[in-house]
């Protein structure tokens, strides 16, 4: 299970990463999305992979650390607002500057 | 208290003389000397002790961990320094006030002034060395400010810019000498440092902290090659140049030789470099003083000469060597100061400062010129005069060190050579200037004195150097004893300040000095021709060429590595990082941990390969945007699945919503950007960016299993002990966000609010291309609002606003909470705005997103607020169990309060981001939706 999910983050990873380096902002918003969901699988794992043992007092006889998944939900949220940022950043960006090009010019 | 109060005194009276500078220059003169003459009272208060040989200590503790401290001393040392930066800055404050003119502003200068007198000040009555180096950078910043007084002028701002690089360099080499003189002793303060002379000087690192130390105290000296930054220091105003460069700034760096001799003197390394440094300087300064034609050059050459004998004194090693050294301080300090003021006086009556024009003042002002006349012979080392008594110490101590075996004669033969230079400016300062015919050609003629009280501070000095001259034992003898003794540590060597010492050798080097100099003087013409051949070396220029040369070097590398393209920044960053991970990752010995593997069953493993194969077609599908997004939110969901699956209902729960609000958003982003991506990656391009993003995903997929397959230790036994018993809820993960971790989450919900509102400014006044059409050339749908979809969405409305109630009801206790609750609020008030569009739901929904975040935020914070009223720290919750009619057993928790602020914050800021967008679409440019 661990080998499964460290090669799917991998690839999550490598995915992102990829877009990330696209010269659109639209690739690149989408680049970015990826990466927080990697991340946020990343910090999420580091409490390890539990199975059928929410943090729920009283559910089970032993529990999922819940101090990551506390962390990672605040991460989910702002993440979302980050994308939502950068995401309106790169409207304004096209609005201004008539290009979606990450730096701002249309190549030469 | 007493210590830090006269430091503390001068930063303070900073302000009098600017409230006071409307008054007139007197009033402002006035009021600047008030701080320095109570300092000058509080440390007369210090005297007894300090004759006594007591070291007067007062410690603060300020930052103990890191061995600072506000540790004050008053010894001999620090007194004498004291005295002189008091006593000299109140003479300069006078000599000021009659040297600026009524259109320059005092206030100002003065407060610049009495910065720079508290800088100094800190610096000798330091005890911690991290402390006095703080002082120490100060002067250097105080003096940058004085020197460039005159602002307008080119040469003041390049001369004031060059003194601070240099001597802040200096400072910054001290700073890593301290450092390590600390770790070797142990301690930063001078009572421990001083006493372990000996475990520093067996140290290995010892010649580094040496050098180290000895760059700060050269550059600050003006020692030879350092020593180019004093002459074109002389841009400053006069009063500046007597202050800072007779008995302050330049003898900060000759106090810490002093400072520090029982640390570091007494070894080979300190003997060559100090000794050498200093002869060579001495001889240097000497030979050029007298081929300056500017009256301030000379004096300036003559500091920079004066200041390499000092440092030669203390390089010589003997015991009464440093004696003399500081007994020279003294002399030169009152001697070149009141040099200084003369001829500013010269200058400021005359309007020039050439020495080839300013001939004959004998006949225009001879009050002036007999004081001057004085303290040059007191420079030149005439007998009767204070600069005769230190200059035949210095004589007698090169003779009596052995220190170059065979070649030690080569000491005192640059020391005469050196005195019949000496001799020679001084003589030309004086014959020059005061005799030598007419005057030439002067901006102002003729030339008077100047006002009565202009004159006293050079009077008092010059004063003080026949008392000096003439009766030492009943002057100076008891101040230079216990200045003497405290630089030493130690016993005083005998010796005797007598004038006469019968005829030895000293007395026919002074002799020499004397007769060479005058011949010297009277050849002076074939010399000044022979000068005036050698090839001119302009410090100024390469100084600025130096700075140019740096600036562009460092223009190339920026342009290197910032040439405005994002794709570069992000490529050097993610291989940076990827180094980084790769170096720690290193020492592993083995990647697979002890721990074993858990079982692969079908379902998770295919939603695994899902999940994997969804964002590899997301890539390669990244140029039609509708494609590649749709496979995004195929990876989105499978992420919630994931958390499903490993035990992370609210995570799931969380993410679920997230993905919905985001794809909105995206679709929205959408509309107005083009539906495709050009292909315009050159192959080379894809190949990086192929390599960094494997390796990336390599070195991740790595770093993962590495950790999954080791045991850890957990924190969170102590959130899953008390989650019921302390925070009053079953679920730990929002137990924790509400209230173990309170305060993480406040300030979260801010940073969405203002995110928020980041968006909202952002879009304000844009104005975006709307296609009519999409891709393929299809016109939009005509239904703008499709029948079904906006019945459906109104019923839904009610129904998906009780399941958020109770969601976030429940989130205390069962998966749930205000973040979740706050999602599905606002994918219901989305779908409304989706499915009815922004005018329709904005006349019924009359709701203000910026009020809304803002309040959530607020309820939050009051609530954490509301625990001090309880006399409990911040962000305290508490519960209770309540009884209410037909519900039953209820349990009521004040963070649920709190999560109220977030519920609320969530909705605000999602809708303001989202509604703001989806008013761009509008074809006729709606009212603002608040």
């Amino acid at each position: 299970m661990e080998a499964l999910f460290a090669a799917t983050l991998g690839i999550l990873t490598a995915s992102g990463v990829y877009l990330l380096l696209r010269a659109r902002t639209f690739p690149v918003v989408m680049g970015l999305i990826l990466l927080s969901y990697a991340v946020n699988l990343f910090l999420f794992a580091m409490g390890r992979l539990k199975t059928g043992m929410p943090a729920v007092i009283g559910r089970s006889a032993e529990y999922a650390d819940p101090l990551p998944q506390a962390l990672v939900l605040t991460a989910i949220v702002i993440g979302f607002a980050m994308t939502a940022f950068i995401l309106v950043l790169a409207l304004r960006g096209l609005g201004e500057l008539k290009t979606d090009h990450v730096d701002g010019k249309e190549p030469r | 208290m007493a210590l830090a109060l006269i430091i503390a005194l001068p930063f303070l009276g900073v302000i009098l003389p600017l409230l006071a500078e409307r008054l007139g220059r007197s009033a402002c003169a006035t009021a600047a000397a008030v701080a320095p003459l109570l300092g000058l009272v509080l440390l007369m208060q210090q005297r007894a002790p300090v004759f006594a040989g007591e070291v007067v200590l007062s410690k603060y503790s300020w930052l103990p961990e890191l061995g600072i401290n506000l540790s004050l001393r008053l010894d001999g040392l620090g007194f004498l320094f004291a005295l002189l930066i008091l006593g000299i800055g109140l003479l300069v404050i006078l000599y000021a006030r009659y040297y600026l003119s009524k259109s320059e502003p005092a206030g100002r200068f003065y407060a610049f002034l009495l910065l720079f007198m508290g800088a100094m000040l800190g610096v000798v009555l330091s005890e911690n060395l991290l402390l006095m180096l703080m002082f120490w950078e100060l002067t250097s910043l105080s003096s940058f400010l004085l020197i460039s007084f005159w602002n307008s002028r080119s040469d003041a701002r390049k001369g004031a810019r060059m003194a601070l690089a240099v001597t802040g360099g200096g400072g910054l080499a001290l700073l890593a000498g301290i450092l390590l003189i600390g770790q070797i002793a142990g301690s930063f303060e001078l009572s421990q440092v001083l006493a372990s002379g000996d475990a520093i000087r067996a140290h290995e690192l010892y010649p580094l902290a040496l050098i180290l130390v000895l760059l700060g105290i050269f550059t600050k000296s003006a020692q030879f090659p350092f020593h180019f930054w004093l002459p074109h220091a002389m841009a400053a105003p006069t009063p500046v140049s007597a202050y800072l460069h007779s008995a302050t700034m330049v003898k900060a760096g000759v106090f810490l030789l002093a400072r520090l001799y029982p640390a570091l003197a007494g070894s080979e390394w300190w003997f060559y470099l100090v000794s050498i440094t200093g002869l060579t300087t001495l001889l240097v300064g000497a030979g050029m003083a007298l081929f300056q034609h500017d009256l301030k050059g000379l004096l300036a050459y003559s500091t920079i000469s004066h200041l390499g004998l000092i440092t030669l004194l203390f390089g010589l090693d003997t015991r009464l060597a440093a004696v003399a050294a500081v007994f020279h301080i003294i002399n030169h300090a009152t001697f070149k100061a009141s040099l200084f003021m003369a001829a500013g006086i010269i200058d400021h009556e005359t309007g020039s400062r050439d020495m080839r024009r300013i001939n004959g003042m004998w006949k225009y002002m001879p009050h002036t010129a007999l004081l001057a006349m004085v303290a040059a012979s007191a420079m030149a080392g005439v007998p009767l005069l204070n600069g005769f008594l230190s200059k035949e110490m210095f004589f007698t101590e090169t003779l009596n060190q052995h220190l170059l075996g065979s070649f030690s004669w080569v000491i005192p033969a640059g020391a005469t050579l050196a005195g019949v230079f000496s001799v020679a400016y001084s003589l030309r300062f004086i014959h020059d200037v005061f005799f030598n015919g007419e005057p030439v050609n002067l901006p102002h003629y003729p030339p008077h004195e100047p006002p009565r009280y202009m004159k006293v501070p050079v009077e008092v000095l010059v004063f003080l150097c026949l008392l000096v001259g003439i009766v030492p034992a009943y002057t100076v003898a008891p101040l230079l004893a216990v200045a003497a003794s405290a630089t030493l540590g130690g016993p005083l060597p005998e010796y005797s300040l007598s004038i006469w010492h019968g005829f030895n050798l000293p007395l026919l080097m002074s002799v020499i000095a004397l007769i060479g100099g005058i011949l010297v003087y009277t050849f002076r013409q074939p010399l000044f021709r022979w000068y005036a051949g050698l090839p001119q070396l302009d410090a100024k220029l390469v100084f600025e060429n130096a700075v140019q040369g740096v600036v562009a070097a460092a223009r190339w590398c920026t342009q290197l590595l910032e040439n405005g393209s994002l794709q570069r920044y992000l490529a050097l960053m993610l291989l940076a990082s990827l180094a980084v991970v790769t170096v720690a990752l290193g020492p592993l010995s083995s990647l697979q941990g002890p721990q074993a593997l858990g079982p692969v069953d079908v379902v998770t493993g295919l939603s695994m390969g899902m999940l994997a194969l969804s964002a590899l077609i997301t890539v390669v599908f990244h140029r039609r945007r509708l494609v590649a997004l749709l496979m995004l939110s195929v990876v989105g969901l499978l992420v919630a699945l994931a958390f499903v699956r490993f035990s992370a209902p609210d995570l799931a729960l969380t993410q679920l919503s997230v993905e919905m609000v985001t794809m909105v958003l995206l679709m929205l982003a959408l509309f107005f950007l083009p539906p495709t991506t050009p292909g315009e990656s050159s192959s080379l391009r894809g190949l990086r960016d192929f390599i960094l993003a494997g390796g990336f995903g390599t070195l991740v997929a790595l770093l993962v299993y590495a950790v999954l397959t080791r045991p850890y230790e957990t924190i969170a036994d102590y959130f899953i002990a008390n989650s019921v018993p302390g925070g009053g809820g079953t679920n730990v993960v929002n137990v924790i966000l509400v209230d173990f971790r309170g305060f993480d989450t406040l300030g979260e919900i801010s940073v969405l609010a203002i995110a928020g509102m980041g968006i909202y400014a952002l879009l304000g006044g844009l104005q975006l291309f709307q296609p009519k059409q999409d891709a393929d050339g299809h016109a939009w749908a005509r239904d703008r609002h499709p029948l079904i979809l906006a019945t459906l969405s109104r019923l839904l409305l009610p129904l998906a606003l009780l399941i958020s109630a109770f969601i976030f009801l429940r989130g205390h206790n069962l998966p749930g909470g205000g973040f979740i609750a706050g999602l599905i609020t606002s994918i219901a008030l989305i779908l409304q705005y989706v499915a009815n569009g922004v005018q329709w739901t904005r006349s019924r929904l009359a709701l203000n997103y910026h009020q809304l975040a803002g309040v959530g935020v607020l309820v939050a914070g009051v609530t954490g607020l509301a625990s001090w009223i309880f006399g409990y720290p911040f962000l305290t919750t508490t519960f209770g169990h309540f009884h209410i009619p037909l519900v039953g057993e209820i349990e009521l928790a004040s963070a649920m309060l709190f999560d109220l602020g977030v519920y609320l914050t969530v909705i605000g800021a999602t809708l303001l981001i989202l509604a703001n967008l989806g008013k761009l679409t509008q074809d006729d440019p709606a009212k603002e939706v608040h």
